[in-house]
């Protein structure tokens, strides 16, 4: 057996054995079973990766498009891979967008793709939202890689599978999350998913970085970081985009990184199993410090690497759902 | 309402001695257990695959490798079905090298044959084994694709509208193999 | 041609009356109104049991968006939509293309208003040129032109400076200022209410504190100028705290809210439809407790007048992710059975004062005539039936525009009929009566 048990017996059946809606939107539309299923499956797929032959023929003929309004080199290539890793046929539309409004709107873009007809499409767009719209435009299947403030599904389900590895499960776990909480998608998905599962979530950061309400989610909030992380299972740490000091929103990265930088002397407060998460990509010295990244409470490549089982997952658990008739 | 009929066709008695038959049968066709692998197909595939392992140690002495294969992926009904639960895919674990190897494909019951076909296009994509043999529990005939076992443990000639179940201590409870009369609706 | 309006609940709290009155009307201009009226050679129009006469509503917030955005909607089509939803007068805002900030600009509205020849409108005037915030615009030029008040609506006037003269200024006149409270810099980009639903869809909030602070800034402005000052659709409670405590210090400060913000919530961002952009609109949609607050100065008699602005969008523009949609929604079709819905029948406000709220209180506001049934004034009449079941249809909607949250709503009470000068420029076939 490998030294990351999963927690299920090997012959248990699983609560549920799919997913109720066409598309991957958010984990606010996941149950705790759901969360629980693509887990599971990440599970199986992830020893794909090991084998001489990386290729299953599962989405054989399914056609995929990755459109992407913002760059990203990391999340693109985690899906070209699990979706070529399941034998579909990938087409990467990579849109520039500048802030003026130039061009097509992203229903005319939706609907000229439709014509195609793709079996799915993954999404990243700057505008919250922006799947909700393209999934009451198109039939295919739509899986958010991220849009806008929103939410980032993908991670979070990476981010999980990469704890349960180590941690066997999420309930009653500690996490802190630290950085920028107002603007991150990655965190919303995160805090669903944890408090669905039944984690213990302290998030943490500056006042002018929190969200109204925050505590609504079903977290502990705090401005203070030694709080946030003492006795912590695992620490996340999220982005903090440089552009954010010209908004106010602190005075500068220096200062950022004194009151709220992961240094491997706050890690002493956490526990000493500690596991530390970055869904990237990382600002050395602001967010987190070097050695911290490169140290071995790091989980942070490890979370790479299971991005593409649990994307697998995700692809095969939609690739299968029901033919819709014309959209919702 | 119509009832559904069934009976008990190999009860655990008879499994074990079959089993205990076929262990026999695979060490005299190969002449030993030198070069062999067994890999069992989820999910009782592989509970019958592990306890044939074990019988193959009594009688020679001698450790042979067993893997666990999932097959759901490569399945040939995969995605067709337009409602449905999907199939639950688990993880295949074949911790050795299949290179070179005689593969015993170990799987409970034998009806259409799609499922070995299924089960060989995965092992192929592991590697290159020098040759697979066929072991089943219950051949069930009624094969859709040109599939044959080499070791059968019961031929049992059945109609489409029954249904055969074959029960294991580890995943049941009991050992036993069923043939259900499905119950016209 | 002389109009006998029989038997009806007549309500005109102008002067003092809610009761069962006949009114004569004589061609333009209300002849009589008092019980029991003989024919006289009048054709007799039996108001059915249950029908409420009133003063014509006139909505003092309204988008006509002609000159310059005519697929949205233009002078025409707006005030077909406003008789269909029983205004008999709009107060048109000046965020057209080009602005109106000129005599031409308003001529050329009034010209197309009396083309169409259907709800009586009041043109609003800019406040700054271009409403630019930079320099005031020819105040008395529009006013000479038939501008009733004027703003820089779509935002707030740029600076406090330029807000004082303009309140200076148009009180020359007795024009009030209407301002779009706002702080610029607390709003930024935001698109939603700053709370929980906008956090959890992930959109950028501004907070009530950002409308509020633009009340404050105006009503410390009317105090030092002794000017008319209101604030258009007020959504936040922290502007109708410092509205109360104005009027409690005697100020000349007047506000309106729109029945969105009486009856929805921020919730409606994410439910039924998430991101559904017909729940876009500035001021946003609040929280529960604002939404309460606003319900509560509507009874409290703190909120002077129900106004829609209506904003018609056309549905490429609304058919985008919520960041780049354009604010607003339609609102002409639907006050009226909101109002009689969601505060006569809810048990808020009675029918007298909705009244004031739909008619008499705009009419003062604007200083426009309306807003009574006396004998003498135009015949601008407004008949309601406050149990007749409607169900909004925003396919059927007589504004060239359909952008509204509330398509499918099935609610209690609408507009039976709407009397302009004496013409019936509106009549419902299921209220039953027949004009």
């Amino acid at each position: 057996m490998s030294p990351h048990a999963t927690v299920h017996d090997i012959d248990q059946p699983p609560a549920v054995t799919s997913l109720r809606s066409k598309d991957l939107l958010g984990i606010a539309d996941l149950t705790p079973d759901e969360i629980t299923l693509v887990l599971d499956t990440a599970d199986a797929m992830k020893e794909i990766a090991s084998r001489p032959i990386k290729k299953v023929p599962a989405l054989r003929g399914k056609t995929v498009v990755n459109l992407f309004f913002e760059p990203s080199t990391r999340t693109r290539t985690s899906f070209e891979i699990a979706e070529k890793r399941l034998s579909a046929d990938t087409l990467n539309i990579a849109i520039a967008t500048s802030s003026v409004v130039k061009g097509e709107t992203l229903a005319d873009t939706a609907l000229n793709l439709e014509a195609m007809r793709p079996d799915m499409i993954v999404l990243r767009h700057s505008s919250s939202g922006a799947c909700h719209l393209l999934s009451r435009i198109c039939r295919s299947a739509i899986i958010n890689a991220g849009d806008g403030m929103h939410e980032h599904p993908t991670q979070a389900l990476l981010d999980a599978f990469t704890i349960r590895e180590r941690k066997r499960q999420l309930k009653g776990l500690k996490v802190a999350i630290i950085g920028d909480l107002l603007h991150s998608r990655v965190l919303r998905s995160n805090i669903l998913l944890l408090t669905k599962m039944g984690a213990d979530v302290w998030v943490c950061g500056p006042p002018t970085l929190m969200p109204p309400d925050i505590r609504r989610f079903g977290v502990n909030a705090t401005s203070s970081i030694e709080t946030a992380i003492t006795g912590a299972d695992v620490i996340m740490l999220l982005r903090i985009q440089l552009e954010r000091m010209e908004g106010a929103y602190f005075p500068s990265l220096r200062e950022y990184f004194n009151v709220f930088g992961m240094t491997e002397a706050r890690l002493k407060l956490a526990r000493p199993d500690v596991m530390i998460m970055h869904p990237g990509p990382m600002n050395r010295g602001v967010e987190i410090a070097s050695e911290v990244a490169d140290g071995p409470y790091s989980v942070i490549l490890d979370q790479v690497a299971n991005g593409v089982a649990v994307r697998m997952a995700v692809l095969y658990l939609l690739a299968g759902g029901a033919e819709h008739e014309e959209a919702a | 309402m119509p009832e559904s009929k069934s009976a008990i066709v190999m009860d655990a008695d008879r499994i074990a001695r079959t089993l205990t038959r076929i262990a026999h049968e695979i060490v005299e066709r190969n002449k030993g257990v030198d070069g062999l692998a067994l890999v069992g197909v989820r999910t009782r595939g592989v509970h019958i695959a592990r306890r044939l392992a074990r019988i193959l140690k009594q009688i020679t002495g001698d450790d042979v490798p067993t893997g666990a294969l999932d097959i759901t992926l490569y399945r040939d009904d995969l995605m067709r079905h337009p409602v449905g639960p999907q199939p639950v895919i688990r993880r295949t674990e074949i911790q050795f090298s299949i290179d070179d190897k005689k593969i015993l494909l170990v799987d409970d019951v034998l009806y259409t044959g799609r499922t070995t076909r299924a089960a060989l296009d995965a092992l192929i994509d592991f590697g290159r084994p020098r040759a697979i043999q066929l072991i089943v529990l219950v051949d069930r005939g009624h094969r859709e694709l040109p599939i044959k076992a080499d070791y059968v443990g019961k031929n049992l000639p059945t109609n489409p509208d029954e249904s055969v179940q074959v029960r294991l201590q580890e995943t049941d409870g009991n050992d036993e193999v069923v043939l259900q009369q499905e119950a016209t609706v | 041609m002389k109009r006998l309006l029989k038997g009806g609940r007549v309500i005109d709290p102008a002067n003092g009356i809610d009761g069962v009155r006949d009114i004569l009307i004589d061609g333009e201009r209300i002849a009589r109104v008092a019980a029991n009226l003989p024919a006289d050679g009048a054709t007799v129009v039996e108001v059915p049991n249950g029908l409420v006469v009133c003063p014509g509503f006139i909505d003092m917030h309204v988008h006509l968006r002609e000159p310059g955005q005519e697929h949205k909607e233009t002078v025409a089509t707006g005030t077909a939509s406003a008789v269909a939803g029983g205004f008999t007068a709009v107060a048109c805002m000046p965020n057209t293309n080009p602005v109106n900030d000129t005599a031409n600009v308003t001529t050329y509205i009034l010209d197309k208003a009396r083309e169409a020849n259907l709800a009586r409108v009041y043109p609003i005037g800019a406040v700054s040129r271009g409403s630019k915030g930079e320099l005031l615009a020819d105040i008395a030029d529009l006013r000479n032109a038939g501008c009733v008040a004027i703003t820089d609506d779509g935002h707030p006037v740029k600076t406090a400076i330029l807000l004082r003269r303009a309140l200076e200024y148009a009180g020359m006149f007795g024009m009030p200022v209407i301002e779009h409270c706002e702080d610029p810099s607390l709003k930024g980009d935001a698109v939603a209410h700053e709370g929980f639903y906008a956090a959890s869809l992930g959109l950028r909030g501004m907070p009530g504190a950002c409308e509020a602070l633009g009340v404050e800034r105006g009503v410390l402005l009317s105090e030092l100028t002794g000017s008319a000052f209101h604030v258009a659709h007020m959504s936040a409670r922290a502007s109708l705290r410092a509205v109360r405590k104005a009027k409690d210090a005697g100020l000349r400060v007047t506000c309106e809210v729109a029945p969105h913000h009486f009856t929805l919530t921020d919730e409606a961002l994410g439910t039924p439809v998430a991101y559904d952009t017909n729940t876009k609109m500035n001021p946003p949609l609040r929280e529960a407790a604002d939404r309460d607050a606003m319900l509560e100065g509507i009874s409290d008699g703190s909120v002077d007048a129900i106004a829609t602005d209506h904003a018609p969008h056309h549905y490429d523009e609304k058919n985008v992710e919520y960041d780049r949609a354009p604010f607003g929604i339609v609102g002409l079709e639907t006050a009226v059975s909101l109002s009689l819905d969601r505060l006569v029948h809810a048990g808020r406000v009675r029918l007298v004062r909705m009244v004031e709220l739909l008619s008499v209180n705009p009419a003062r506001i604007l200083n426009v005539p309306g807003g009574t049934l006396s004998e003498g004034a135009p015949a601008d009449i407004t008949i309601v039936a406050p149990e007749l079941k409607v169900k909004i249809e925003a396919a059927k909607l007589r504004s060239r525009s359909k952008n509204t949250p509330f398509n499918g709503w099935e609610l209690r009470g609408g507009v039976a009929a709407t009397l302009v000068g004496g013409r019936p420029l509106y009549v419902n076939a299921e209220a039953g009566i027949s004009l």
